[in-house]
């Protein structure tokens, strides 16, 4: 137990460092830039009707202090540090004087949901059938599977989730291509919104679902298809056990332990992924957010998308460290 | 290097298959150099011409003849792509060969970043530089950009395989001879790792490509700049599906998913032939 807790807390420092690192970084790269965002607000202000001099003047002022921009860049930086403990993000510029951090947080359930279960139903459907594969090495549709797997595994996603679309939105039009749910359903907990919603995410999830599950199939194919030239393997199929018993209980399930860790290592990545479905879908999440708020210029809203994006990935790999030791013993021991 | 590159033709056939397309691919590109039209100008052809004798691969609702147009996308993808991996092999070896060789502390705060970038979702970050930049994100910018972010993986696996090697007997002869550590690195460790580097270049490649793309489609790139991305944004821009341009989307659809396959058939067979059971199981011996 007291070794289960010394290596939790060696993550949960990584954890932190890792917050601290992206989040600086994202703070250095949103102050690198040429527009300043009060001079942005006072074009689109002064362009609609003609103001006196002073009262841009003190527009100006006002805006400066409300963005935090009238003390030198360093100091910016801790005041940035010091209201991210808080989740304070300072007021969006689209949503103006909304806080950038309200809008993230409508946002941020759409994401989560939706990224949750493709990425769990993805994940396990990709190793279960990757395992059988390299197991049942003779099974023709499993084979077959594996080509699929192959064709499916390098094309972008983009142009997936693109295909999508069209297949579903003009030759075959059976789901819905846009949108988190119905127009016509109110937004509460009834069974109508939650099945709206739930028909609204099929083809996001499953675009999503298609455009992974070709790594996981083959990395697990290739891990069991090691696996089973073990002795081990071999000892149990003379010891007379089932064929599906040593599948699941003895083969996938040692094998499952490294694609656990190299879950954690791509969530980055299929978080990115996330951002193009929201895009091409239209779905009312952080993607669709943070595409909205570079293109109206917003900085606050770029910024805290940006932070909350680390912090997101960087918990769920935090949380998927501190599952681990529970699967593999021999991480417990160490 | 010409016999690996024989037994790499005659046992392998989806390196075979991989070398043809991305070489195929690179030779398009190249007809670039020769192209009578500028990729900059528009309304130079009859747009919305189907493909045909006179434009190959049609023209775009732009007036652009889409077969130069392609030729120019590809040199510039095909470029960026080269650009990022070389940067980012460049990085992921002197961290990988410090950090496996040197061990102990280096060890430690080396994979400590390490970690952290593998944890820190890029693309995020990419959208935050355009939207910093603006048009003047230009492609070695960006290029550069995503190498500082497309290392940590490979520097992890460059480590592992250099940890093998600290320990064996040359090693140890050459630290004996008075070798300084980072002529060791360099001239004794780099060879065993060159296989795996050029394994990960193409999987770096497709990473990178697919992420440009991706930007691009999304209108966060530098728009008039042609590359596969801007293509398919210009597309998307014009509705070319709706209003039934389909070769402007297709055809380069195609020709990335082509060059895709390609650079995968290489680095899986790359990765098998590095090793050494599965090369002899292929080859029959």
């Amino acid at each position: 137990m007291k070794a289960y807790l010394l290596f939790a807390l060696k993550r949960f420092i990584q954890l932190l460092a890792v917050i601290f690192a992206g989040c600086s970084i994202a703070f250095v790269v949103s102050h690198l830039s040429p527009i300043s965002p009060v001079e942005s607000i006072i074009g689109r202000v002064s362009g609609q009707s003609s103001y006196s001099p002073e009262a841009i003047a003190s527009l100006r002022a006002t805006l400066t202090e409300l963005f935090g921009l009238n003390v030198p860049l360093h100091e910016q930086y801790f005041n940035f540090l010091r209201r991210l403990v808080s989740f304070d993000f300072g007021p969006s510029l689209l949503a103006f004087p909304r806080p950038a951090m309200q809008l993230v947080m409508l946002a941020l359930p759409w994401t989560f949901g939706l990224l949750t279960v493709s990425t769990l139903l993805t994940w396990l459907l990709g190793n279960i059938a990757g395992g059988l594969a390299g197991y049942y090495q003779n099974s023709r549709a499993l084979k077959a599977l594996g080509i699929v797997a192959i064709g499916l595994q390098p094309i972008p996603y983009y142009i997936v989730a693109f295909l999508m679309v069209i297949i579903f939105g003009f030759l075959w039009p059976v789901l819905p291509i846009s949108g988190g749910f119905a127009m016509n359903v109110r937004p509460a907990f009834t069974p109508e919104f939650i099945f709206s919603i739930l028909h609204y995410s099929i083809l996001p999830a499953a675009s999503l679902t298609i455009v992974g599950i070709g790594t996981w199939f083959l990395g697990m194919r290739a891990l069991v298809s090691n696996i089973v030239t073990e002795d081990y393997v071999t000892f149990a199929e003379l010891g007379g056990v089932g064929r599906n018993r040593i599948a699941f209980s003895y083969v996938i399930r040692n094998a499952m332990v490294p694609q656990l860790t190299s879950l954690a290592m791509t969530l980055g990545g299929i978080f990115s992924g996330t951002i193009i479905t929201e895009q091409v879908f239209g779905y009312p999440g952080l993607g669709s957010l943070l595409v909205t708020a570079v293109n109206g210029g917003d900085s606050a809203t770029t910024l805290a998308v940006s932070c909350i994006a680390v912090i997101a990935v960087a918990s769920a790999i935090f949380i998927i460290d501190l599952v681990h030791p529970l699967i593999d013993p021999r991480v417990r021991t160490e | 290097m010409f016999a690996v590159l024989r037994d790499l033709v005659r046992y392998n056939v989806e390196f075979t298959i991989g070398a043809i397309l991305v070489a195929v691919i690179v030779i398009f590109a190249c007809l670039s150099f020769f192209s009578p039209v500028d990729p900059t100008q528009v309304y130079l052809a009859i747009p919305d011409q189907p493909p045909g004798a006179q434009y190959w691969f049609g023209s775009n609702s732009r007036g652009q003849d889409m077969f130069w147009q392609l030729s120019f996308a590809f040199r510039n993808t095909l470029t960026f792509g080269l650009t990022v991996a070389l940067l980012s092999r460049i990085i992921s070896i002197a961290v990988g060969l410090a950090a496996g060789y040197l061990g102990g502390w280096v060890d430690r705060v080396l994979m400590f970043i390490n970690d952290i970038f593998v944890a820190i979702p890029i693309f995020p970050i990419l959208i935050l530089f355009y939207f910093v930049m603006r048009s003047n994100l230009n492609g070695f910018t960006l290029a550069l950009v995503m190498a500082c972010f497309g290392w940590p993986y490979d520097a992890r696996l460059i480590r592992s395989v250099t940890l093998g090697l600290r320990h064996r007997e040359f090693t140890r002869q050459a630290v004996f001879a008075g070798m300084s550590p980072a002529k060791i690195m360099l001239e004794e460790h780099l060879p065993y790792v060159m296989p795996i580097i050029f394994a990960t270049t193409m999987a770096n490649m497709i990473w990178s490509i697919g992420l440009e793309v991706t930007l691009a489609v999304l209108g966060f790139t530098n728009i008039n700049i042609p590359t596969v991305g801007t293509t398919l944004y210009w597309a998307n821009n014009h509705s070319a599906m709706v209003v039934g341009v389909w070769w402007w989307i297709l055809i380069p659809v195609i020709i990335v998913v082509l060059l895709f396959i390609g650079l995968f058939l290489l680095a899986v067979s790359l990765n098998e032939y590095i090793d050494p059971r599965s090369r002899l199981r292929r080859m029959g011996a």
